[in-house]
Order: C-alpha cells, then sequence, then structure tokens
C-alpha cells in the first residue's frame, strides 16, 4: 500500500497550498502600494497575471504525469484548486486588460482580438476555460460524467493557446516562452504513451494506489 | 519574474517633483525679481536647463532651445529605471541594475567612412567642444509607450560637420560599444552585436536631431546610453542607438539591427506612424509612462508629433511601404 497522508496533514496541505497561490497576488498588491512596482503598473500587472496564471496552468497539467511517476494518487485532491487559481489569474489578466490597458474601448478590443494573432490565441485560450471553471464543482463532476472528462480535455488546447499567446507576444527573446513551450511539450508527452509503456514500477505504483474508480485510466 | 525592486535611491537624492515641475515659474519669478523681466518675451524656456536632481555629474552651460516642446517632462525617477538597453540585460528594470558595469571613461568616439577628415574625438572634446544645450523631447517606443525625456545634447549636424562630408555621404550608421564586458547582454547571441542604426543624411542633418550626452541637466546614466547617445524624437525609440562609439558616413543605406532581425516588423525608417500598425500590435495610441494605474492610452500623432517640422523629408515617399 501506498501511503495516504491523514486527513489532517491533507487539510493542511490544501490551506498551504491555497496561500501559496495568492502569494503572486500579494506580492502584486505589494508593489502597487509602495510603488515599487516601478512606472508602468499595468504593463506589470498585465505580465504578473498572465505569467502566473499560465504557469499554474502549466502545474495542473503535471498533476497527472506527478501521480503517475510518484503513485501519489493523493496529488490528484489539490489539482481542482489549481486548475481554479489558473482561471483566477487569467480573469485578472483579462480583466487589466480590458480595464486599465483598454479602458473598455470596445471597438479597439474587438480589433485586437481580431488582428492580432497573440490576442486572438490568449482570447481563445480564456474562452476556452470558461466552462471548465464552470464545470468544476463536485455537483458538476457527477452530473456530467463521462462527459466531464471529455470536457475537461479542453485544458490542452487552452494551454498550448496560452504559450502560442506568450510566443507571440514577445518581440525577439523567445527563450522565456520557449522554457514554457518545452515544459507543456514535456507534460503532454509524459500522457502520450498512456499506462501500457510505463515502467513495472510505475504501474505497480499506480494500481497500489488505488485511484477512485470514475476517474482510472481516464488521463491521457 | 517582473516584480523588481527599484535601485536604492534616497529620497534625499531626489528633486522634489514639484520643484523641478515648477522650475520654470520659480526662475520667471527670480528673473522678474532681478528686474529682468524686459526679457520675459525672449522665450518662457531661456531659463529652463536648471534643477538637476543631484544624481550624477551636472554638465556645466546648458542653454535652453526653442526645440524643446512644453509637455512636462517624465519624472527623473521613471526616465532612468524603465529602459530598453538589451545589452544592459532584459526587462525594463535591468538595464539600471546593470548600468554599473558601463564604464564610460575613457570614450572615444571614431568617424569615418564618406568624409574629408576622418578621425576620432573623446567625449572630453565633445562636452566641451559643442554647445550643449537642453531638448525636451517626446520619446515613443516602438512597444506603444511614450515619455518626455528633457535631453541635454547638441545637433548631430555640428559634429558631422566638423568631420567635413563629401557628396557622396548619402547614410549615417552608427554603432554601439561592443564590449561584453561592459555589456554584458552582448554574451547572449540573439542580435547580431554590436548594435546598428542608421539615418539618411538629411535626417542626420535636421536640427531636430541630436546626439545626447545627458538628461535633466546631467551626464546621461548608463541605462540611458551613456556617455553620448543619438535621438531623434520622430522615430521609434530604437533608432535612437545608445552608447556609440562609430560613426560612419556612407553611400549605401545601412543595415539595422532590428531591421536584421524582423525586417517585416521593423523598417529602416521606422518613423512613428499611428497609421501603419506594427504587424502584431496597434501603434495608433500609447501609455504614458509614469501616469500610474488609471492613467488612459493617448493618441499617437504622425511623426510623433514632429510632423510640421520633418514630414517634408518624406514628400511623395509611401510610408506604409517605408515604414
Amino acid at each position: 500500500m501506498t501511503h495516504s497522508p491523514s486527513p489532517r496533514v491533507l487539510a493542511w496541505a490544501r490551506l498551504t497550498l491555497f496561500l501559496l497561490c495568492l502569494l503572486p497576488l500579494a506580492a502584486l498588491v505589494g508593489v502597487g502600494i509602495t510603488g515599487a512596482i516601478g512606472p508602468n503598473p499595468v504593463e506589470v500587472a498585465t505580465h504578473t497575471t498572465g505569467e502566473w496564471g499560465l504557469r499554474l496552468l502549466l502545474v495542473t497539467l503535471a498533476v497527472t504525469p506527478l501521480r503517475r511517476l510518484t503513485g501519489w494518487a493523493w496529488l490528484l485532491r489539490f489539482r481542482r484548486m489549481l486548475g481554479l487559481f489558473a482561471f483566477f489569474y487569467l480573469s485578472l489578466h483579462l480583466a487589466t486588460y480590458l480595464a486599465l490597458d483598454q479602458f473598455f474601448d470596445w471597438a479597439a478590443i474587438a480589433e485586437d482580438v481580431r488582428k492580432r494573432p497573440y490576442i486572438t490565441a490568449g482570447f481563445t485560450a480564456f474562452v476556452l476555460l470558461v466552462p471548465l471553471a464552470a464545470t468544476s464543482t463536485r455537483g458538476m463532476v457527477r452530473r456530467l460524467g463521462r462527459r466531464w472528462q471529455n470536457l475537461h480535455r479542453l485544458i490542452y488546447p487552452a494551454a498550448a493557446l496560452g504559450v502560442l499567446h506568450f510566443l507571440w507576444l514577445t518581440k525577439a527573446d523567445l527563450r522565456e516562452p520557449m522554457i514554457y513551450a518545452g515544459i507543456l511539450v514535456l507534460l503532454l508527452a509524459l500522457r502520450w504513451p498512456g499506462r501500457a509503456r510505463q515502467s513495472p514500477n510505475v504501474r505497480a505504483g499506480l494500481s497500489a494506489a488505488a485511484p477512485p474508480p470514475e476517474r482510472s485510466g481516464s488521463r491521457r | 519574474m517582473l516584480i523588481r525592486r527599484p535601485a536604492d535611491i534616497h529620497s534625499s537624492e531626489i528633486t522634489p517633483r514639484d520643484v523641478w515641475l515648477r522650475r520654470r515659474e520659480l526662475l520667471q519669478a527670480a528673473i522678474a525679481g532681478a528686474g529682468l523681466a524686459a526679457l520675459g518675451g525672449l522665450s518662457q524656456a531661456a531659463f529652463a536647463a536648471v534643477s538637476p536632481p543631484g544624481r550624477g555629474e551636472a554638465i556645466p552651460g546648458v542653454r535652453p532651445s526653442a526645440l524643446s516642446t512644453d509637455e512636462t517632462p517624465t519624472s527623473y525617477e521613471a526616465i532612468t529605471s524603465y529602459n530598453n538597453f538589451v545589452e544592459l540585460g532584459d526587462g525594463k528594470s535591468a538595464p539600471a541594475r546593470n548600468a554599473r558595469l558601463l564604464r564610460t571613461r575613457p570614450w572615444t568616439l571614431r568617424v569615418e567612412g564618406e568624409c574629408e577628415a576622418p578621425g576620432e574625438i573623446g567625449i572630453e572634446d565633445i562636452l566641451s567642444g559643442f554647445a550643449q544645450e537642453e531638448r525636451i523631447y517626446r520619446l515613443r517606443c516602438v512597444e506603444a509607450w511614450a515619455m518626455v525625456v528633457p535631453w541635454v545634447g547638441f545637433p548631430l549636424k555640428d559634429l558631422l560637420a566638423r568631420f567635413q562630408p563629401t557628396s557622396r555621404a548619402k547614410y549615417v550608421a552608427f554603432e554601439t560599444l561592443m564590449d561584453p564586458k561592459r555589456l554584458p547582454g552582448q554574451r547572449v547571441p540573439i542580435y547580431d552585436w554590436p548594435y546598428r542604426e542608421g539615418l539618411r543624411i538629411d535626417e542626420a542633418m535636421h536640427p531636430l536631431t541630436i546626439l545626447a550626452t545627458g538628461l535633466y541637466g546631467e551626464l546621461l546614466p548608463g541605462q540611458n546610453g551613456a556617455p553620448l547617445r543619438l535621438v531623434v524624437p520622430w522615430k521609434y525609440g530604437f533608432k535612437s542607438i545608445k552608447s556609440i562609439v562609430a560613426i560612419r558616413l556612407t553611400e549605401q543605406e545601412p543595415a539595422t539591427t532590428w531591421n536584421l532581425l524582423q525586417p517585416e516588423e521593423y523598417g529602416f525608417y521606422a518613423n512613428v506612424n499611428p497609421a501603419v500598425d506594427h504587424p502584431r500590435w496597434s501603434q495608433k495610441s500609447h501609455r504614458m509612462i509614469g501616469e500610474g494605474w488609471l492613467a488612459r492610452k493617448r493618441p499617437t500623432e504622425p511623426f510623433n508629433g514632429y510632423a510640421d517640422k520633418v514630414a517634408s523629408l518624406y514628400a511623395g515617399m509611401d510610408l506604409r511601404r517605408f515604414y
């Protein structure tokens, strides 16, 4: 049997993770208040929220491969929170763009979404994530059953579009967005072979971890 | 991460913004008090070059210029903490942090190519040999942000004249210092270092075009392109090459860094033009740096608002093609 932490430990871990996920926002608010944010606060807010949204999206995508590699089924219990935090930061990112950058100039916004490929990609990614956030409740998971799985595979194109958004808006030095692209490719590649090609150890660990039946065998 | 601490600037080292902003008023009051009110009609900018913030070495004898805008300059802190100078680091705040690496003495400028008297000139001779003027110019970056910078400098044409360009000099090419020790960003081979820029000879000879030696009355900080940089206020900021060591007069249009990197995005001319978008973003408006969270973007003017002085240089040219 793989050891699973006690409910008490899990509850503390959940709280810690929750607070950790709020740290980037707290830091942003902090430098915003003190003025340490610098002379272009809107730019810093846009970049910070976008980067953390994308990072958390990748962290969310890392849960399943990590669970498979370690056999720690309980990792799955944090995935919803991570995904919702990704959505939270990306909502702030979009809100910053709409309100502070464009000042609700809908004509300019529509032109951006239509004409600027990086904004088209980013906007599409956000739209894809909306139904995922909306169906993240336990009730919706139950009600949608297998369709929930299919629906939530939208995170793959959303993450790919998010990385593309970053790549396309970068002026010249593509090293940083390429790191995100590399991580995404790795996380997707780890899903690709499925269980059949994994090492016996990992498989043994996985079956011992005994994931909840409605989830087993459905993460690719 | 984009959250960075600013350089350690003691508040005591900074001229209070209200004093700087009211410098003309204060001086005018002083002038009036001295019984010089009769000179008031001369120019309200006549005594503008004052109130250096005490952060660097003050440039003596800086004269005002009628070519200055009367817009409020962006704060010294913003101008010196928000910079694009990849040779000193990625992002807007890295150049200020790494600026100490850029030693600027001794510094020699080489002028060569299509001229009768090619040669070299040291930075001290440049500072003492050319009348230094304050030029308060708008600066519009190709990334759709803008500032108002009180440069100190002198017309490029005055320097070029000293080296006697020939009739074959159709263009002027500029080159930044190549020294990865002082400009560590040059270790990253993303760009074809050193940074290079160029102007057509008539652009170079235009009275608005200056070589800047300072800002806010003091010698240029490293992050702003010390000790000598080009300033061409009607073009996107990347044309205004920093830390220049060589100027070459040429017959052919010279290669320029951003144009080499992405020719369909950055042209040789790079005149500020709200009608020609960057392929990836709009150039119709820009954000003024230092105006805070709730400032709206402003509409961008053709030639950055200098159309009355420079549009004639491009008469008959298709500015969509020559972007």
